[in-house]
């Protein structure tokens, strides 16, 4: 019981110790401790910018994608009958979210109220009174050329609305930002591992005598080496939480700037609240951080530290 | 512990008596390029004994040292040193093996960046000793080697006889069965020589193996201990209570 305690004891000494050293071997070789950590920040600055764009434009994507909607019309004549069966047909089609009827009296009000004001009086009968139709929405834009198709194929429809150049620009540009995105960050990410591994080398060179000494003592080759990697963990975090610093502040900024100056897109564009941008890019970007430096000086110091 | 020693003793091949620290049987070493540093060289030392190693640079004293800190490997011959057999120790097992042996080297090798304290107390954090440990050590240690005022000092404020002292004391607090002492007054003048040759005679008396290398005539004569005298890789005499023989 209390050599077990003891050993516990020693193990929390060792460890306070270890983090102790890495901090220590960060300010001792500052300027590439510092250079490191910018590389990893400006890395994940630049990730993070982009994953919260693209969860904005995804998020306006899937609201305006909510919006889109196929619009059929039925031919004169056709029975409510027959009008309840398409739209029994179309509700039953995977492409399709949600089916909305609207009767030609309803799509009359809706009209009237728009545009005419008090100049409705001078209608007596409803002037659409062939308008009814079903407002058909979708689960995924991408689908729609697939659900035009089938709806041309069913008959008693006259007439078909769709909004072809939004779905697919929407989509385009969504996996455009993805790719550019997913490029310049892998080259970064490799930029950083170098740097990393770069700042941990020097940090070995300067070491060199005290290495020696503890070899000499009897430092195993974990106590050696653990410093070196906590080293290069911690410019992985400090480089990871100073950008996500930054862009909390800006992205909040950004929103207050937008909403102010352009009112009218507000009604366009719906933001996301940066809780949820933060509630996964927080932890992916420690991760990142960490794993980066965790890689970077594994490499390094396996390789330069044989001892 | 003393068990676990005779256990891992009878598990050699090469049976090592009882009373021996340090035994090389037929040891050589050579080097890519040149003549053979050592040429087989056969040595035993007992625990408990005062060994002084001379011999001109060349001689093979320094290799002689690495080899007994399995710092290299001979090219021929057996070396063991504890019990451990250091041409089939694994690495894994080497630290073990050096925490066993206490080392002082001619320019100090001290921490620059940290005091006299820090410095002793960082041979007790490599071995994972505990806070608790260290603050009641590290003082003791100290006050054996006369540098109880002076922990807060960091080495560059310390006479070189000063800061022999803390690396007597780096080498001293993990107390290790055998000390190395490699050329340790080669930088001291001869007040401060004498004065770190009777600490490592004090450190013999409360029974450390004590291997002195040195150039030092003047102390290796008026001590009166083994000496071992190297010349081209060879021993060329091993006398009890021997002196130093001049070249040619």
């Amino acid at each position: 019981m209390m050599r077990k305690r003891a050993v516990i004891l020693m193990r929390i000494s060792t460890f306070f110790y270890t983090i102790g050293q890495g901090f220590r071997n960060i300010v001792r070789n500052k300027w590439f401790s510092l250079a490191s950590i910018a590389t990893i920040g400006a890395c994940l600055f630049l990730f993070g910018i982009f994953y919260a764009i693209l969860s904005n434009f995804q998020h306006i994507v899937k609201t305006a994608e909510e919006g889109i909607s196929v619009t059929v019309f039925f031919k004169e004549g056709v029975s409510d009958t027959r009008i309840a069966e398409i739209g029994d047909l179309i509700s039953r089609r995977v492409e399709v979210s949600n089916v909305n009827f609207v009767s030609a009296e309803e799509a009359w009000e809706s009209f009237k109220d728009d545009y005419l004001g008090e100049y409705v009086d001078g209608f007596t009968e409803n002037p659409l009174s062939e308008s009814a139709h079903y407002e058909i929405y979708l689960s995924d834009v991408s689908l729609q050329p697939a659900l035009v198709t089938y709806l041309e194929s069913i008959e008693d429809i006259r007439r078909i609305n769709k909004s072809e150049v939004t779905a697919t620009t929407l989509s385009g540009v969504n996996a455009l930002i993805a790719y550019v995105s997913l490029g310049i960050i892998a080259i970064l990410f490799a930029v950083s591992i170098f740097l990393i591994s770069n700042t941990v080398t020097i940090g070995i060179s300067v070491r060199k005598e005290e290495i020696n000494i503890m070899k000499y003592i009897g430092a195993t080759d974990f106590f050696v080496r653990s410093p070196f990697v906590i080293e290069g963990m911690l410019i992985g975090l400090i480089g990871s939480l100073v950008p996500l610093g930054i862009i909390y502040v800006i992205y909040n900024q950004m929103i207050l700037y937008v909403t102010e100056r352009f009112e009218m897109l507000t009604q366009l564009l719906h933001f996301l609240p940066v809780e949820t941008i933060f509630h996964i890019l927080f932890p992916v970007s420690v991760a990142m951080g960490v794993g980066i430096g965790f890689i970077g000086s594994i490499v390094t110091v396996r390789k330069h530290l044989r001892v | 512990m003393a068990e676990k020693e005779k256990k891992r003793k009878r598990g050699k091949k090469h049976t090592v008596l009882e009373n021996e620290i340090i035994t090389l049987e037929n040891v050589s070493k050579a080097y890519a390029t040149g003549a053979p540093a050592l040429n087989g060289v056969s040595l035993h030392i007992n625990r408990g004994e005062f060994v002084f190693i001379v011999g001109d640079s060349g001689s093979g004293k320094s290799t002689m040292i690495k080899l007994l800190l399995r710092e290299l490997t001979p090219t021929s011959g057996n070396i063991n040193v504890m019990g451990y057999d250091l041409v089939k120790i694994k690495h894994r097992k080497i630290p073990k093996f050096r925490r066993n042996l206490g080392i002082v080297f001619q320019d100090f090798r001290l921490l620059k960046d940290r005091n006299v304290y820090e410095n002793v107390a960082f041979a007790q954090r490599i071995i994972q000793v505990s806070n608790k440990e260290i603050k009641r050590n590290v003082p003791s240690i100290l006050a054996t080697v006369g540098l109880a005022g002076k922990y807060k000092a960091k080495p560059k404020q310390l006479s070189g006889g000063e800061q022999q002292r803390v690396a007597l004391a780096r080498a001293l607090v993990n107390r290790p069965t055998i000390l190395l002492a490699d050329e340790p007054t080669g930088n001291l003048d001869p007040k401060n020589s004498w004065e770190i040759m009777k600490l490592l005679e004090q450190i013999n008396e409360n029974g450390t193996t004590v291997l002195v290398v040195t150039h030092n005539r003047e102390i290796v004569n008026s001590m009166q201990k083994r000496v071992i005298t190297m010349k081209k890789g060879i021993i060329v005499s091993d006398e009890e209570k021997g002196g130093y023989i001049d070249e040619d």
